[in-house]
């Protein structure tokens, strides 16, 4: 004879499976949605895409070199414009965020700490990432702009 | 007739030959950790040393990939970065496209695109002369003396 019957053994389950849900308006968080883990993830794709649209065109402005001086120096005389030049540094936080992002996802994946301080590590990115800026911002703005 | 119902917890049936995704999930990490030190070098000694951008001519590639050093620097960073780059293109368009052909065709594409861009710039950077006859000395880097 069970000791509960299998109704409330359904019933206990159920409850014990679900987690307490959040008053409505916002969907249940959970470990992953809405908070560092999607955003790190949504920003790797963004930067990723960006980064190799820029690859394809940067291997073709160097081939320009076995064409001629003067046809490689008309293009990349356009890299030096003010416009330009700010997307220069669009470019690189693309690419410095996508660096030590992709870290991070190495850390997660391979040390045995990494998914209970990826919250921790996507901030260290952040910051690493903004003190990275700070220091290629200036100087690639002053080379822009004073030339 | 009776049929046999596999026990649910039986082991998947390993598929013969190798596990490219395998392969390619560890190559992007591989290539990432290497393409951290390429790329953030390149942005270094381009970016960041002397006038940056604005001291970026034929001349000041010229000198660069005269060097064995550089040479193999750049055609680490094109062959790393096109395969990392296009491997992770792959993963969105196998994320995010529906139609089976339309996923076919742009798989293709990137394919074609790395492959023909990878050749061309390995072309460039080891056929490449940084004193070109008949080019004005003043286009050129230094050491190609007054032609």
């Amino acid at each position: 004879m069970p000791e509960k019957s299998a109704e409330a053994l359904a019933d206990e389950f159920a409850r014990r499976r679900t987690p307490d849900i959040d008053p409505p308006g916002r969907p249940a968080g959970t470990l992953y949605r809405g908070h560092e883990g999607m955003w790190s993830w949504v920003l790797h794709r963004v930067t990723g895409v960006a980064i190799f649209f820029f690859l394809l065109v940067h291997v073709l402005d160097t081939a320009l070199v076995r064409v001629s001086p003067e046809a490689y120096n008309a293009v990349i005389g356009t890299y030096q414009t003010p416009i330009m030049g700010l997307g220069e540094v669009a470019l690189v936080a693309a690419i410095v965020f996508h660096a030590l992002n992709g870290l991070r996802i190495i850390l997660v994946d391979f040390w045995a700490g990494g998914t209970r301080h990826h919250k921790l590590m996507f901030w260290t990115v952040i910051v690493l990432w903004a003190l990275l800026m700070l220091g290629f911002t200036p100087r690639h703005l002053m080379n822009v702009f004073s030339h | 007739m009776s049929s046999t119902i596999e026990s649910p917890r039986a082991a998947a049936p390993r598929r013969k030959g190798a596990n490219w995704e395998k392969w390619g999930w560890i190559y992007m990490r591989v290539s990432g950790v290497l393409l951290v030190v390429l790329i953030f070098g390149h942005l270094f000694t381009n970016l960041m040393v002397g006038d940056g951008i604005s001291a970026i001519d034929f001349g000041f590639v010229g000198g660069k990939l005269s060097q064995p050093f550089w040479q193999w620097w750049d055609v680490a960073m094109l062959w790393l970065a096109l395969i990392h780059g296009a491997n992770g293109m792959r993963t969105l368009v196998n994320d995010y496209v529906r139609s089976e052909t339309a996923r076919k065709v742009l798989n293709g594409a990137l394919f074609a695109v790395a492959a023909v861009l990878i050749i061309l710039g390995t072309l460039v950077v080891f056929t490449f002369d940084p004193c070109p006859a008949g080019a004005s000395a003043d286009l050129l880097p230094s050491f190609c003396g007054a032609a």
